[in-house]
């Protein structure tokens, strides 16, 4: 059966539960079957969360076996490396390079090497494209935005089962009136950035 | 014709599937993966005309539930599956009794667990109480079977429970649904006196009776409903259940077996016919459910008593874990093993790409936290003492985690206050301090405190009143003055509750005044009976941020302690420490810097 998966891993408090149901809402709007599968509760707490999208694919679950995903979206880079295992072999990777450091790493009790991250991604995942999200999410007004600059990033690669615009429309009806613009802006500004 | 599909997530999908029952009543109490059940219900409750609301506990919502069932009303119950223990007396007691009017009760399992003390499985609760159980694989089927509980628990007069997975409540799927309808509190014919309703030793041992011959009877009604159906193959069977069955057919169609499966929509009473046709189709059986072998051992039953002699793999064979969650690359591979022999399959899977050291990213404390804050003080007010910290369930379990460390037992809700009492007595003459959310002292902490009282047990308690239940979502409680529905009522005072339970020793303090707060604890722990601090400090999502704090780099002496004692994941090491955008505010580092390197800034 062919359908369209999409792995989304970042840091609790990032919005990935926003991004994988936008894709899910647009997929359902095109009249597509759409499952996913979020972290809800404990894990949200600036811990690694993965959100799971397929789209296309009714019988089959929601969870994203491993080397099932066509498309990862990536919030951070360490997290990337941790999901690398769902991406297919010559999957797309998109990576946002901004790195959050947890706890343990400022404690001293683990490391994070982000140059390491970055090789590993460039030799394991050759289809990476590493997206300025953090900095183009200040650019478009709010650093909260990163899951939108990587929405939009997603849907410049022009790939999804759906266009830009259908992303876009989707994404504004789902958010209150007053971020509207900061959002289109960041949207936009992912676009861009992917579609080099 | 029903309306166009709307995403939900599996939860909203019950609760609309409640209102489509035409629901009157629904209670719960909040806990992931449920919570967003009687969450979704409460929104809709004023514009259909249905009564919803968050109850102090588990118990009292079944109760509540059950007491407008004995009048006729459809209600709904929901709940997590550690709830369940806590709502297990009338629940047991209302399985003999029955209802009148429905009674559904929604128990959200957590396999893996996510989020949850334990991986019980509510189908052995539900074969233990005698009630049938309606176990979904899907947002969509979620809410079909939320409409046939309401439509089964009236026709049987009995209560019926429907039993969604984490993979179901807070999976997103694309659902169909039916007429919204207008429910109204009051339903006829109202409460009929009769002594059915009164729980006497005869009346039990007659209402034990009837539900083992409701057993047969839905067994057979089940092996025609369409919740349990066999999607025909080849003469290897599988049994499956719940989230699983989109395993088992994703691995199918993988590994190209030619199976015939057995999907189990009911996993008590076993649709039992069902069961014996579909043996006769197959010569050897795995089963593919997380957690208790339910359906292993129900199948064996079967086919012994059918006289069919068959391999039956699963879990008591080795071929899948009785614990964790499953996923399709476990369901793979024990068909391979079942399908072509251990030997023709490489147990070990495949070596995954070697990864990288990778940073070690738990969930945490949030940066301005008024946790942190009080954990600190206590930890301050504590030095030297050898004093045990007994917590409880919330955000605040998370207090475990270094640097804080402030978390030496944790059991279940309420427990800290009484787990503290039990280490007390053992333990005369160490310090032993409890720590319980706001939300979790109304639940089940007023009794463990009144104990203390009456039984003089001098444990010291501290209460983290942030204004919320947080973990869970936000939901309000009776400290908070808003009903689920959104009205405005009287808040309850815990320090008057507090009072009101006898105890002597009652102090507030503002965790974000260091000095005040660890004061008040030493003066706690100082007193002769049982004491009480109560730390009052709003979560921070229920607020803006107003001001952020930076370091002065020339002031700052590189010492560490902010780094080191706080472990605030709003601060990072670099040349000396530094500040983030996440910071809220708190200012606990400006207040633990011993050289007043840390400021306030404007935003």
């Amino acid at each position: 059966m062919s359908g369209f998966s999409i792995i989304i891993a970042g840091v609790g408090g990032q919005g990935t539960v926003l991004a994988s149901r936008v894709l899910a809402q647009a997929a359902v709007a095109q009249g597509l079957a759409a499952r996913t599968a979020e972290n809800i509760g404990m894990a949200q707490r600036e811990g690694s969360v993965q959100s799971h999208v397929r789209i296309g694919q009714p019988d089959f679950g929601p969870l994203i076996p491993a080397g099932g995903a066509d498309l990862m979206l990536a919030f951070e880079p360490a997290e990337a490396v941790r999901s690398l295992g769902i991406l297919k072999p010559g999957g797309v990777a998109l990576v946002n390079t901004a790195a959050i450091h947890p706890v343990t790493v400022t404690l001293g009790k683990s490391r994070y090497d982000e140059a390491e991250m970055r090789r590993f991604l460039q030799e394991k995942a050759p289809g990476v494209k590493f997206v300025p999200g953090t900095e183009l999410a200040v650019e478009a007004g709010n650093i909260k935005t990163v899951n939108v600059v990587m929405l939009g990033a997603a849907a410049g690669l022009g790939i999804l089962p759906f266009g830009p615009e259908v992303l876009l429309e989707t994404l504004l009806a789902m958010i209150p009136a007053k971020v509207l613009d900061v959002n289109k802006r960041a949207f936009e500004l992912g676009m861009g950035a992917a579609g080099v | 014709m029903g309306l166009p599909k709307q995403l939900l997530m599996g939860n909203e999908a019950i609760a609309l599937g409640a209102v489509e029952a035409g629901v009157n009543i629904a209670t719960a109490y909040p806990g992931t993966p449920s919570s967003e059940v009687l969450g979704t219900l409460a929104t809709k409750a004023k514009e259909y005309g249905f009564y919803a609301e968050w109850s102090v506990n588990e118990k009292v919502a079944m109760e509540i539930a059950g007491g407008a069932a004995y009048a006729g009303a459809k209600a709904l119950v929901a709940m997590k599956q550690v709830g369940l223990n806590v709502a297990a007396d009338p629940l047991m007691s209302l399985a003999y009794l029955g209802v009148q009017g429905a009674l559904v009760v929604v128990v959200a399992d957590d396999p893996g667990p996510h989020s949850s003390q334990t991986e019980q499985d509510t189908r052995t609760f539900a074969k233990f109480a005698k009630l049938p159980v309606f176990d979904p694989a899907t947002p969509e089927e979620a809410r079909a079977m939320t409409v046939a509980a309401f439509e089964l628990s009236h026709r049987h007069g009995m209560a019926v429970f429907l039993r969604p997975t984490t993979r179901v409540c807070h999976a997103c799927a694309g659902v169909e649904l039916g007429e919204l309808r207008p429910g109204k509190v009051q339903t006829a014919p109202g409460f009929q006196k009769d002594p059915r309703w009164v729980i006497f030793p005869r009346l039990s041992y007659q209402r034990h009776q009837w539900l083992e011959q409701q057993r047969e009877l839905l067994s057979e009604e089940f092996s025609a409903a369409p919740w349990n159906f066999v999607l025909p193959g080849g003469r290897l069977g599988i049994v499956t259940s719940g989230v699983s069955y989109l395993y088992v057919r994703e691995a199918v169609a993988q590994s190209g077996v030619d199976a015939t499966i057995l999907k189990i929509g009911t996993p008590y009473p076993l649709p039992e016919r069902k069961i014996r046709e579909f043996l006769d189709r197959v010569d050897a059986v795995l089963v593919v459910e997380e957690l208790d072998p339910v359906l292993e051992e129900g199948i064996k039953q079967v086919a012994f008593a059918a006289g069919r002699v068959l391999p039956i793999y699963g879990k008591r064979t080795g071929h899948l874990p009785y614990a964790g969650e499953y996923n399709v690359g476990m369901v793979l591979q024990a068909l391979q093993r079942v399908s072509q022999g251990d030997d023709a399959v490489q147990l070990e899977s495949a070596p995954a790409a070697e990864l990288p050291e990778l940073p070690v990213r738990p969930p945490v404390l949030c940066a301005g936290c008024p946790h942190r804050a009080s954990f600190y003080a206590a930890k301050q007010a504590t030095k030297g003492l050898d004093a045990v910290f007994s917590g409880d369930i919330g955000c605040y379990t998370l207090g475990n985690a270094p640097p804080l460390s402030m978390l030496d037992t944790c059991l279940c809700m309420g427990a800290g206050i009484t787990v503290a009492s039990g280490l007390q007595l053992a333990e005369p003459g160490r310090t032993h301090l409890a720590f319980i959310g706001d939300s979790t002292f109304f639940h089940t902490g007023v009794p463990g405190l009144l104990n203390a009282v009456y039984n003089r047990i001098p444990m010291k308690l501290i209460i983290l009143d942030n204004s919320t239940t947080a973990m869970t979502g936000h939901q309000p409680h009776p400290g908070i003055g808003k009903t689920a529905m959104g009205e405005a009522v009287q808040p309850i005072s815990i320090e008057d509750l507090v009072r009101g339970c006898g105890v002597e020793f009652v102090r507030k303090a503002d965790p974000f005044n260091l000095k005040d707060a660890v004061a008040a604890i030493k003066e706690a722990i100082a007193f002769a009976g049982p004491a009480v601090v109560i730390m009052e400090r709003p979560c921070i999502a229920l607020f803006k941020k107003t001001s952020v704090y930076a370091v002065d780099e020339d002031k700052c002496i590189n010492c560490g302690r902010c780094l080191r004692e706080l472990g605030c994941p709003a601060m990072a090491k670099a040349e000396k420490p530094q500040i983030h955008a996440t910071c809220y505010g708190c200012g606990l580092c400006a207040q633990v810097c011993p050289v007043g390197a840390i400021g306030e800034v404007a935003l």
